[in-house]
């Protein structure tokens, strides 16, 4: 029942944001689901830290520690973008009926990706997939200018286009897994049948799914809607866009690379490692020549992705504990970077990193919060990306894939450069303005939890965390 | 399955290729609309025949649930949603002009066709047609998608696709588990109506529903 009631309160929290008159509670409700969701989850992810599975309805509701780890990055940044929604709002300065609607669609689309961790059926997963872009289109086109227009345009049909050839990759598999006599199309009905699969069916599922589920998380080239509907939409929605959307699609790519790795003619680990590589090194020099700072790290999302990618190209187990480590410190850093953008916009009314000059005698809170984002998804110490991508690189290095971890290294540190540079731009020199606005309470608050795991994640791994990392780890098992 | 069946079957794969065809040259969007729904009752069709012999509930149910989103529900909303685009407006606006577009709608069809063949042998299915039919109307369904400017002929593209991607669907994975292809068709009417919704939010706050000529959001040098 606990694993049911994560989502159900997500959407109870939705339903009553969208009744009349619900604009004032609206904010404090949505918080209050999230918090009670991250409980939840937390609570999930302790039960199943030893390997078990939980199965309300076996193939179709059932999650193991790998869904209970996702389950929990979405309820933590839910919760501190709940948080952060709420003063967001109030300093944009909107009226109450957007309130209540804006966080009536939020829950709603918390609800679509906590949904992905919890079905095991093919058919359902990609049904949420195709959900969580539904449900945050209207999200990103938020503003309602132009540009927000153009930028949930752009991100609906391609992400959509994405869908649809993905669901012919659902299809393609289900055929071949007819063709082995069985009808059980979860993850662990297909990897079962996956050895007696005709390769013809397997390959082309492969390439469908891989392309189709590319788009959504934004590999190169499928990746430009990401920095048009990061730059756009309002900066909680960008924390939960690139902080656990593309991640929770991410998942269900790991998932599937499982049935596919079993045939060594597929070459999966080389597949994923070219595109994860490429994208990792375009969206490198993609940071370098960013004018707007929400779209550096959308940028800089586009590069996380690819290293997970190429994380998971590796296929050992020490590979893939690197690969779900990388998930874990990207979801919390790149929602407190997010935060300290929307601070940052917010105080200086400008995305333009032109624009933006003496940061650090406008708001100290912007200015920290950008500095330790930028260092912090560049890769420095101590902070959690730090560790991640170490893990990575050694795991390359022990495979001997000695190319693969030296383009890695080269390519996070030109973005790592990449980053700093804009970022101590923004912050050195004389301010070419006065503070626009204070920072909300609220939106300090979500940045200063959502520090919390940046840094305690970076020098120190709780028992339980490192245990559960390690069972769903042995969930992809490789 | 009969031979009769069978036959009857080639006709709908064949009309539904032609029918999405025809909606990437017309250039009214009212008549874009009738074709998709014709699009979307061969379909319906295509799942009856492969469902009649033998029975198979799955696929009748698909029909149906077609029949009902995609032929009533969907027209419904768009004329409701965003009435002055499709009864008002005649002339579509289209980046690349009709020969050219139809020259290469044939040249996808065949390319669509040809790769399906490579699946079409590696296992048995109800209906190799299907297959070649829904892969080819597949990659002319993107074409639609990108050639079409408006919103509205956007959205027919993208379901365009879809329609021929559950065409291959029916013959590869007739017993695809039914809760599922429910919610996937519960799915479609869902995706109309945040995409007209989108649109009208478009026309409202630019006064034009020409997305595809957007290019306001680009890195500057």
């Amino acid at each position: 029942m606990t694993l049911l009631a994560i989502p159900v309160i997500a959407l109870a929290a939705a339903l009553w944001c969208a009744i009349p008159r619900s604009a004032r509670a609206a904010p404090a409700v949505t918080l209050g689901a999230a918090v009670v969701a991250f409980a939840l989850s937390t609570q999930v992810l302790w039960a199943l830290r030893f390997g078990a599975t939980l199965a309300p309805a076996r193939g179709w509701v059932e999650t193991d520690a790998l869904g209970a780890f996702l389950l929990v990055l979405i309820a933590f940044v839910y919760m501190t973008a709940a948080l952060y929604s709420w003063g967001y709002l109030n300093a944009e300065g909107t009226t109450a009926r957007r309130v209540r609607l804006y966080h009536a669609n939020f829950n709603l689309f918390a609800f679509s990706m906590f949904c992905i961790p919890l079905v095991s059926e093919l058919g359902l997963v990609w049904i949420f997939v195709e959900l969580t872009t539904l449900l945050s289109v209207l999200l990103v086109s938020y503003a309602l200018t132009p540009e927000a227009v153009e930028a949930a345009w752009k991100y609906m049909i391609l992400t959509l286009l994405g869908a649809t050839t993905a669901v012919l990759g659902v299809l393609v598999l289900f055929w071949a897994l007819h063709t082995t006599g069985s009808t059980d199309f979860t993850w662990a009905g297909l990897r079962a049948a996956a050895p007696h699969m005709p390769q013809a069916l397997l390959g082309a599922a492969f390439v469908l799914l891989l392309v189709g589920y590319g788009a959504k998380i934004g590999l190169v080239p499928l990746h430009t809607w990401l920095p048009d509907a990061h730059s756009q939409a309002p900066s909680p929605v960008c924390a939960m866009l690139s902080g656990i959307e593309t991640s929770a699609v991410l998942y269900v790519l790991l998932r599937l690379r499982n049935v596919f790795a079993g045939d060594p003619a597929l070459h999966v680990g080389t597949w994923f490692a070219l595109a994860g590589l490429i994208s990792v090194g375009v969206a490198a020099l993609l940071i370098v020549q960013a004018r707007d700072y929400k779209r550096l790290f959308a940028f800089s999302t586009v590069e996380h992705m690819g290293i997970m990618l190429t994380a998971a190209s590796i296929l050992t187990p020490f590979g893939d504990t690197a690969t779900l480590w990388q998930m874990l410190a990207h979801a919390v850093t790149k929602s407190f970077c997010f935060y300290a953008a929307g601070i940052a916009v917010i105080v200086t009314g400008s995305r333009e990193i032109a624009d933006v000059r003496g940061l650090l005698g406008i708001s100290r809170v912007a200015s920290a919060g950008l500095l330790v984002g930028g260092l912090a998804i560049g890769g420095a110490p101590p902070m959690a990306v730090f560790p991640s991508e170490l893990a990575i690189v050694r795991a390359a290095l022990q495979a001997h894939g000695y190319a693969v971890a030296s383009l890695l290294v080269l390519f996070i540190v030109v973005a790592f450069f990449g980053v700093m540079w804009h970022v101590t731009s923004m912050l050195a020199g004389p301010p070419v303005t006065s503070a626009r606005h204070r920072v909300p309470v609220t939106c300090a608050l979500a940045l200063a939890v959502a520090a919390i795991p940046v840094f305690v994640l970076g020098l120190w791994i709780p028992s339980g965390l490192s245990q559960a990392l390690e069972s769903a780890a042995k969930v992809l098992g490789t | 399955m009969t031979a009769l069946l069978l036959e009857l079957n080639a006709l709908v794969l064949g009309l539904f290729i032609i029918s999405t065809i025809a909606m990437t040259v017309t250039r009214q969007i009212g008549a874009c609309m009738q074709i998709f729904i014709v699009q979307s009752l061969l379909l319906a069709a295509s799942a009856f025949l492969l469902g009649a012999a033998p029975f198979s509930w799955h696929l009748f149910a698909l029909g149906c649930v077609t029949v009902a989103s995609k032929a009533v529900i969907i027209p419904w909303l768009l004329r409701r949603l965003v009435p002055g685009e499709i009864d008002r407006r005649r002339e579509l606006s289209q980046a690349i002009d009709v020969p050219t577009t139809l020259l290469i709608a044939l040249g996808l069809t065949f390319a669509g066709y040809a790769f399906a063949q490579h699946l079409v042998h590696a296992a048995d299915n109800l209906s190799p047609g299907n297959i070649s039919m829904g892969f080819a109307a597949l990659l002319v369904g993107l074409l639609l998608l990108a050639v079409r400017i408006e919103a509205v002929p956007q959205l027919l593209g993208l379901l365009a696709m879809e329609n021929a991607a559950f065409l291959a669907g029916i013959a590869i994975a007739p017993d695809f588990p039914l809760i599922a292809e429910l919610a996937i068709a519960f799915d479609v009417p869902l995706l109309a109506f945040i995409v007209a919704l989108l649109a009208r939010i478009a026309y409202r706050s630019m006064g034009t529903t020409q997305v595809g000529g957007l290019a306001s959001l680009k890195e500057r040098q």
